[in-house]
């Protein structure tokens, strides 16, 4: 069995975590060897809160913040950003509004002060909405013609359907026209405050001094009008297979998106299936699937599976590329190789090749500053525990070929599949 | 970038660098050889892609079953990159299992199989990979503007290569491609992360210098003949965007007007890595061309690019345009800013600006050890370490009359071309 040399992993020992009187959560951690710091965070101002006739507006607001504020406008932030040689971007998900960035560490004051004014004094100037509406829309007439993109769509329509989970984020042309300034100041001041505020600071710092800065520019942030979030709704597994065709003329390769739901992050059966998941789809030249659709059949450059496991119920997902004559004959190889991994499960060989590259990997993961940055995150978005790192190649290790077989056969159904293919 | 970098060559000529970095238990390995998509004649476009595919279907010793598997169980990432002038493998893995790397590619330098069955089967995942990018609107732009601009040079074709040639191209000419670049005397092995380089240099002399040099190969020199004016095309395809596309002659590697070219590009378009590996990540919506194109509602977006390569190859300025404008405005409000940089003598603070992010992207790729490891060969490629250690106090010597010069000398209209990527049924 391997292990991983302690002393280059985060841990309690060397994590610095703070909670502050408003709310916030500050994680921190040194590394001297570059002089670059990486900040990295979120709040919970999310898509789900976006009306079905508003589809995009989280998306809308977290992306204005960074284009005027009552401090600078539009070019005196970017000029303060771009003079350093730093970046700083925010953006929204399903769950919650993420901001990352990253500066060398003289400036990171800078970029503490820009993070703070886009956040709490976002100026919405009417004509940077206008100038962001048209990127928007550009960019959604671009995703119209991006297979994968639109076969992904797809896919979270059919097997979300009903719930929020079914939305894109980015929403549609229309929903982005139709949303107004005021939606974008009222969307803004009843989500963001700095309750359930994380951030993570790792880089050329002291933890004690990045906590300073951090409560400098937003320890005295308060918002009475914050709201909490919604609960969200029961989700309803598929009854059936589904399979949904988007027509993409013109192009010359179809995307296709197989699979059903999967675990929550927090569920037991999470480790098992990853690790199910990385034998099937991910493993060496991308697993099983990679093996029967590149490997011997040569129908397509990808071909692989993922996991995508949150707060909410998760997704299993197949996904490749092929040539639009070669579909019918991807999609077939694909379901027989769910079906068999259904009944079959992995080989222990399978298991022990899977246990070593999760634990094996660690280190190469948590290299950079933004690898560490997004460990923090994980293990304050999941009550992780600060020693989680320490303790990951043990919650690898225990997991048996039984425990994946029954955790697949929980989540991963060859009758109950969502099928998505997006082409010409 | 001071740290201490060992350099020797083998016996047989394989070029070894070493650099010791003990932050991380990881070592990151790189074998680059000198060939590329600038090597392909007609009728072979796409070889040295291929060739980089096949490498991975492995070798007597190490089957293709057992090599994907054997890195992935040690927690190891590994990779390869086809470009112009280079093909480069690479792997990343902790420290003690490094061994496994070095043996792989000593074996697959040389060994390597190349089964008709295996051949077959690559030869449609390259033309599915081929499929995917022609769905993408700007490969096809890309592509238009490469055959445009190159009618000798062989950098007219893109590295994956054309449909026909994939269609042609046998195993023996895949095989004999291989034997031909893939030797020890044709090749640089790069070395970052945590060894003690006499070590690991032992060890490299063990598995490496017994293999047999080869004939150094002739790379193919058809130089591209000068611009006899502006070449305008358009291109149709799927789609509601138009994109337009300005590519002019950038600088080689060794050309002293690379440099202030860099610094014209910061302030242009914003910051270009000089490396293809990591780094990066500055936004440039304060550079001229953001400026005078998306800020003034004519683009949604635009970028720039100029690469660093053996040969004098493209600096290409791409701009996405607004839906319902014109993009011969926007082609106005461009050379409006050409026309600024060659007649206005550019302020100190400006290429200050421009060294600092240059600065700061070098900071961030030494984040990553997989970085470090990938500048040491890359420079080799075209240079030497040297060139990348004194990148930044070349920028420093940088003058505006130098950027005004290169802005006179290269960015002339009569040396450009200009494509457009137009939605079907708006062409002219």
């Amino acid at each position: 069995m391997k292990s991983i040399s302690k002393h280059s992993l985060p841990g309690p020992d060397d994590i610095v975590r703070f909670g502050t009187t408003n709310g916030i959560t500050i994680l921190g951690r040194s590394n001297f060897n570059s002089p670059s710091v990486v900040i990295s965070g979120y709040l919970p101002a999310g898509s789900l809160f976006d009306t079905d006739e508003l589809q995009g507006l989280a998306n809308f607001t977290a992306m204005m913040l960074m284009r005027g504020s009552l401090s600078r406008d539009f070019q005196g932030i970017h000029n303060a950003l771009e003079s350093s040689g730093a970046n700083l971007g925010i953006s929204s998900g399903t769950h919650t509004a993420s901001f990352n960035g990253r500066c060398l560490a003289e400036d990171l004051p800078l970029l503490l002060d820009l993070l703070s004014e886009g956040l709490r004094q976002p100026s919405f100037d009417a004509g940077q909405v206008e100038k962001l509406r048209a990127q928007l829309l550009t960019g959604l007439s671009i995703r119209a013609q991006d297979t994968g993109e639109m076969a992904s769509l797809t896919f979270d329509q059919i097997l979300f359907a009903g719930h929020p989970y079914s939305r894109p984020e980015d929403g549609f042309p229309e929903t982005i026209q139709s949303i107004t300034r005021q939606d974008l100041v009222d969307f803004h001041s009843s989500y963001y405050g700095p309750k359930g505020l994380v951030i993570s600071i790792v880089g050329a710092i002291d933890p004690d001094a990045a906590i300073t800065q951090v409560q400098r520019v937003l320890g005295d942030w308060e918002n009475p009008d914050q709201s909490d979030t919604p609960d969200l709704p029961v989700y309803k597994p598929l009854k059936k297979s589904k399979t949904k065709r988007i027509h993409v003329p013109g192009k010359s390769q179809s995307d296709i998106v197989i699979g059903s739901g999967g675990p929550k992050r927090l569920d037991p059966e999470f480790l098992p299936v990853s690790l199910g998941n990385s034998v099937l789809g991910q493993f060496g030249m991308m697993g099983r699937i990679g093996d029967v659709v590149r490997e011997k059949s040569g129908l397509a450059y990808y071909a692989y599976s993922s996991l995508s496991a949150g707060v909410g119920p998760g997704s299993w997902e197949v996904s490749a590329g092929v040539n639009p004559s070669n579909v019918s004959k991807a999609v077939d190889l694909i379901r027989s190789e769910i079906s068999r991994f259904v009944v079959n499960g992995v080989s222990s060989e399978e298991l022990a090749d899977s246990q070593a590259n999760f634990i094996g990997r660690v280190p190469l993961s948590l290299e950079s500053n933004a690898g560490v940055a997004g460990a923090l995150i994980n293990i304050e978005r999941y009550s992780l525990g600060l020693d989680y790192y320490l303790r990951y190649p043990d919650l690898v290790h225990q997991v048996t070929t039984q425990d994946v077989l029954d955790a697949v056969r929980k989540h991963l159904d060859p009758e109950l599949l969502a099928i998505a293919i997006a082409g010409p | 970038m001071a740290d201490a970098i060992f350099k020797t060559k083998l016996k047989n000529g394989l070029s070894v660098l070493l650099k010791e970095i003990h932050n991380a238990p990881l070592i990151s390995s790189w074998i680059w050889y000198r060939v590329g998509s600038k090597d392909e004649p007609t009728g072979r476009t796409g070889i040295s892609h291929w060739v980089e595919h096949m490498q991975f279907k492995g070798t007597p010793t190490f089957p293709s079953a057992i090599l994907d598997k054997a890195i992935s169980r040690e927690g190891g990432m590994w990779n390869a990159f086809t470009y112009l002038d280079w093909t480069t493998f690479l792997e990343t893995m902790p420290a003690d299992k490094i061994d496994l790397a070095l043996s792989l590619e000593a074996d697959r330098m040389v060994n390597s199989v190349y089964s008709p069955q295996e051949v077959a089967s690559e030869r449609t995942v390259i033309m599915s990979e081929r499929e995917g990018s022609e769905n993408e609107p700007l490969f096809q732009l890309d592509e238009a503007m490469q055959s445009a601009a190159f009618t000798v040079h062989p950098y007219h074709h893109e590295v994956i290569g054309d449909m026909a040639d994939l269609n042609s191209i046998t195993r023996d000419d895949l095989y004999d491609h291989y034997r031909t670049y893939y030797n020890p005397n044709n090749a640089v092995l790069a070395l970052a992360g945590d060894f003690n380089s006499n070590t690991m240099l032992d060890r490299i002399r063990t598995l490496y210098e017994d293999i047999p040099s080869g004939p150094t190969p002739n790379r193919l020199n058809r130089p591209e003949p000068p611009a006899r004016g502006e070449h305008r095309f358009s291109i149709e395809g799927p789609g509601e965007t138009t994109y337009l596309q300005i590519a002019y002659r950038f600088p080689s590697a060794n050309d002293p007007d690379l440099f202030p070219f860099m610094v014209l590009d910061s302030l242009l378009s914003g910051p270009s890595n000089p490396s293809a590996f990591g780094g990066g990540g500055i936004s440039n919506k304060t550079s001229r061309l953001y400026r005078s194109l998306v800020e003034k509602d004519l683009a949604v977006g635009v970028f720039g690019s100029g690469q660093v390569t053996i040969d004098p190859f493209l600096y290409t300025t791409t701009i996405t345009i607004q839906p319902n404008k014109n993009r011969e405005d926007a082609l106005i409000a461009f050379d409006g800013e050409i026309k600024r940089l060659q007649d206005e003598s550019i302020p100190s603070e400006d290429i200050q600006r421009a060294i600092k992010q240059a600065r700061a992207i070098f900071a961030y790729g030494t984040e990553s050890i997989t970085n470090q490891a990938a500048w040491l060969g890359f420079s080799e490629m075209f240079s030497d370490y040297q060139w990348f250690e004194s990148y930044l106090d070349r920028l420093a010597n940088v003058t505006s009359s130098d950027i005004q010069r290169v802005a006179q000398t290269w960015l002339l209209p009569g040396k450009r071309l200009v494509g457009t990527y137009l939605p079907d049924g708006k062409g002219l």
